[in-house]
C-alpha cells in the first residue's frame, strides 16, 4: 500500500485523532481550562501539517490546494478565537461541559472537508458533519428556552436544506454520470440545459442557506440571537466561510458552463442580501440580532467576489472572509465581556455611557464597528475596496455602486453603537465586565488583525491572490 | 410490468406520505410510515438494488420505527396539543410550494441521462448489487465512508449532550 497517497488528507486525519483525544480526555480531566488548552494545541499540531499536504488524493475526490489551505487557516483562526472567548462565558451560562470543545473540533473538521472536497458526496458529508455539530452547539445551554429554540429551528431548516442539496446533486449525477467536480464542466456542456439550471437553482438555495443569502436567511436572526454568544460568533464566521468555499469550488470549477446563469442569479441575491441585511439591522435593539443582520449583509458583499468570476474577484472574497473573521469575532467578544452574572449584555441600552467606565473596551468596540462599516484605515475598508475593485474591473460598475450605497446605510447602525458608548450618560449601573486573560487575548488578536491588515495589507493580499489564482 | 409496478409504488408512496403528516393519532402516523418504508423498499427492488431494499426494511422498518413506537408509548400522549399555525399567510406558502413543484417538474421533464457511470444496470446484474456496492464503497468511496463514521460519532455525542447532561440552574 502506498501511504503517500494519503498525504493530502493528513491534516484531516491528524485533526480527527486530536478531536477523539480531546473527547476522551474530557472524561478524565475535570479542569475545563486544560481541555481548552488541548484544543488549542491540536490546532497548532494540525496547522503544522497543512502546508505539507498539497496534492490530490483518491482520484481527485479530495483536493488540497492553496485555495483550501487559505480556508483552513480561516477555520483555525475562527476555532482558536472561539475557544478563547468561550471559557469564562460558558461558566457564566452554567454550561461548562467538555463536549463543547470536541464538538467545535468536529465542526471545524467538517468545514475543512468542505473546503477540500473535490467530489460532491465528500462535500455533502463535510457539510453534514459541520452542521450536525453546530446544531448541538446552538442548543448547548440546555436550561435556556431561547437556546433550545435556536437549535431546533436551525436543525429543522438545516435538514430541509440538506434535502435540497442532495436533490441538486442527484440531478447533476443524472445529467453527467459523475460526482467528481473537476469532471463536471466538459460533461455539462452537452447536458440538457433546463435540467442543469434546475440543479443549479437547488445548489444555490442550499449553499445560500448555509451562508445566509436572502431569501434563505430567515433562520439567521432567531438562531444567532438564541444560541450562546460564543457559538453565535463561531457560526457567523466558520460555517459561512465553509459555505463560500463550497460555492466557489462547485460553481467556478464544476459549473463553469453555467456561469452566465449563476452570475446573474448570485448578483440578484447579493443585492437582495445587502438590502435586507442592512435595512433590517437598523431597527434592531438587541445587539446580537443586529450583528445577525449585519452578518447577512456581509455575506452579500462576499458573494460579489464570486459574481465577478475572475481570479481577482475570488481572491478578494477570500481576503474579505479572513478580515470578516477578525472583525466579527472581535465584536462578539466585546458582547461576551458585557455578559456577566445577572446581566445579559445584549440590549443596546446597556452600552450607553460605556466609554466613561471602560474606555479601552469601548475603543476596541469602536475599532470593530468602524471596520464592519468599512472605514479606513481598518481592515474592513481593505476587504470592501478589493471586492469593489474586482467588480469594476469586470465592468460591473452598477453592482459596485449599489454595494457602496448599502455600505453607507450600514454606517447608521454600526455607528449608533459607538454613539451610545461615547455620547450618552450611563443609564444603568454596569456591575463590571467579565474579563479573563483568555478573553483579553482573543480581543487583542482580533484588534491587531483588524489594524495590521488595515494598515499593511500587502502580505495577506499576496497570499489571497495566490489562493484565488488556483481555481479558474 | 415494471412501469406498472413503479406507478403503483410511487402513487402509494405519495398518498401514504400525506397520511403520515395528517394523521391525528401519532401511532397511526407511525404505522403509515411503516407502509411507506415497505413501498420505498419496493422501488429499490425495481432498480436492482436488493441490498438497499433489505437495509431499508431492516433498518428503517425494523429498528427506527420500533424506536418511534416506543418513544410514543413512553411519552404517553393522551391528548393532542392543538396549536394555531405559527406563521400566517398560507397563500404565499402555497405559491412558493407551487413554484418549487413547477421547478422540479421542469427539471425532471426533459431529463435524459447523457452519461451512465461505470455501474450501469447490466454490470450490476452480472456482478450482483451487494457485491458491487461493497467493492465501490470500500475502494473508490473509502473517504466518504470514513467521513460518514465521524458524522455518526458526532450524532451520538450530540444526542448525549442534549439529552443526558444534568441541568444546572
Amino acid at each position: 500500500m502506498d501511504w503517500s497517497s494519503f498525504l493530502p488528507l493528513l491534516p484531516e486525519i491528524v485533526f480527527t485523532l486530536m478531536g477523539l483525544l480531546v473527547m476522551t480526555l474530557e472524561l478524565l480531566i475535570r479542569r475545563k481550562e486544560t481541555i481548552a488548552i488541548l484544543t488549542i494545541v491540536s490546532i497548532g499540531v494540525t496547522a503544522y501539517f497543512i502546508p505539507q499536504s498539497l496534492g490530490r488524493a483518491f482520484n481527485g475526490m479530495f483536493v488540497s490546494d492553496t485555495f483550501s489551505v487559505f480556508f483552513k487557516y480561516i477555520f483555525f483562526l475562527n476555532l482558536l478565537l472561539t475557544v478563547l472567548i468561550s471559557l469564562k462565558y460558558l461558566r457564566i451560562e452554567r454550561s461548562e461541559f467538555g463536549e463543547y470543545y470536541s464538538l467545535l473540533i468536529f465542526s471545524t473538521l467538517g468545514m475543512m472537508i468542505m473546503a477540500s472536497a473535490g467530489d460532491l458526496i465528500v462535500l455533502y458529508l463535510g457539510l453534514e458533519l459541520m452542521a450536525l455539530s453546530t446544531y448541538v452547539l446552538a442548543g448547548f445551554v440546555r436550561h435556556s428556552v431561547r437556546s433550545n429554540e435556536a437549535a431546533l429551528k436551525y436543525f429543522l431548516l438545516g435538514a430541509f436544506s440538506s434535502g435540497i442539496v442532495l436533490f441538486g446533486i442527484s440531478l447533476i449525477y443524472a445529467l453527467t454520470g459523475t460526482t467528481l467536480i473537476q469532471e463536471l464542466p466538459h460533461r455539462l456542456t452537452q447536458a440538457e440545459p433546463v435540467a442543469s439550471v434546475v440543479a443549479l437553482v437547488f445548489l444555490v438555495a442550499s449553499f445560500g442557506f448555509k451562508v445566509a443569502l436572502v431569501p434563505f436567511h430567515v433562520w439567521t436572526p432567531d438562531v444567532y440571537e438564541g444560541a450562546p454568544t460564543s457559538v453565535t460568533s463561531f457560526m457567523s464566521v466558520g460555517p459561512k466561510a465553509a459555505g463560500f468555499a463550497a460555492l466557489a469550488r462547485v460553481f467556478i470549477v464544476g459549473l463553469t458552463p453555467l456561469a452566465a446563469h449563476w452570475q446573474w442569479i448570485l448578483a440578484i441575491l447579493a443585492v437582495a442580501t445587502m438590502a435586507v441585511g442592512n435595512i433590517l439591522a437598523i431597527q434592531q435593539v438587541n445587539i446580537k440580532r443586529m450583528l445577525a443582520y449585519s452578518s447577512i449583509a456581509h455575506a452579500g458583499y462576499a458573494v460579489l467576489g464570486l459574481v465577478a468570476f475572475s481570479p481577482n474577484g475570488l481572491s478578494s472574497m477570500l481576503n474579505y472572509l479572513l478580515i470578516y473573521a477578525f472583525m466579527n469575532i472581535g465584536a462578539f467578544s466585546v458582547v461576551i465581556m458585557m455578559r456577566s452574572e445577572g446581566v445579559t449584555g445584549e440590549s443596546l441600552e446597556e452600552y450607553k455611557g460605556l466609554a466613561r467606565r471602560y474606555p479601552f473596551v469601548s475603543a476596541l468596540m469602536l475599532l470593530f464597528m468602524f471596520s464592519l462599516t468599512g472605514i479606513p484605515p481598518t481592515a474592513g475598508f481593505i476587504g470592501k475596496f478589493f471586492i469593489f475593485k474586482a467588480l469594476v474591473e469586470r465592468g460591473l460598475v452598477w453592482l459596485a455602486v449599489v454595494a457602496v450605497i448599502f455600505s453607507v446605510i450600514s454606517a447608521y447602525f454600526y455607528l449608533r453603537v459607538v454613539m451610545y458608548m461615547y455620547m450618552y450618560e450611563p443609564e444603568m449601573e454596569i456591575e463590571g465586565l467579565s474579563l479573563s486573560p483568555a478573553l483579553g487575548l482573543a480581543v487583542l488578536i482580533a484588534a491587531i488583525g483588524v489594524i495590521v491588515i488595515g494598515v499593511y495589507p500587502e502580505p495577506v493580499l499576496t497570499v489571497a491572490a495566490n489562493a484565488g489564482l488556483y481555481l479558474p | 410490468m415494471v412501469e406498472f409496478l413503479f406507478g403503483y409504488f410511487s402513487v402509494v408512496i405519495v398518498i401514504v406520505s400525506v397520511l403520515v403528516v395528517t394523521s391525528r393519532n401519532p401511532v397511526h402516523s407511525v404505522l403509515w410510515m411503516l407502509l411507506l418504508f415497505f413501498h420505498i423498499a419496493g422501488v429499490y427492488l425495481l432498480l436492482n438494488a436488493e441490498f438497499l431494499a433489505a437495509t431499508q426494511v431492516i433498518v428503517y422498518a425494523g429498528a427506527i420505527l420500533v424506536l418511534f413506537l416506543f418513544t410514543i408509548m413512553l411519552l404517553d400522549l393522551r391528548e393532542e396539543i392543538r396549536l394555531g399555525p405559527f406563521t400566517g399567510g398560507w397563500p404565499a406558502a402555497l405559491a412558493i410550494a407551487l413554484a418549487v413543484l413547477i421547478t422540479v417538474v421542469a427539471g425532471i421533464w426533459g431529463l435524459k441521462p447523457a452519461y451512465i457511470g461505470p455501474w450501469g444496470i447490466k454490470e450490476i446484474q452480472t456482478e450482483t448489487h451487494t457485491k458491487a456496492l461493497g467493492k465501490v464503497l470500500f475502494t473508490e468511496y473509502l473517504v466518504p465512508f470514513e467521513i460518514a463514521s465521524v458524522v455518526l460519532l458526532v450524532a451520538i455525542v450530540g444526542a448525549v449532550v442534549l439529552a443526558k447532561k444534568k441541568l444546572k440552574t
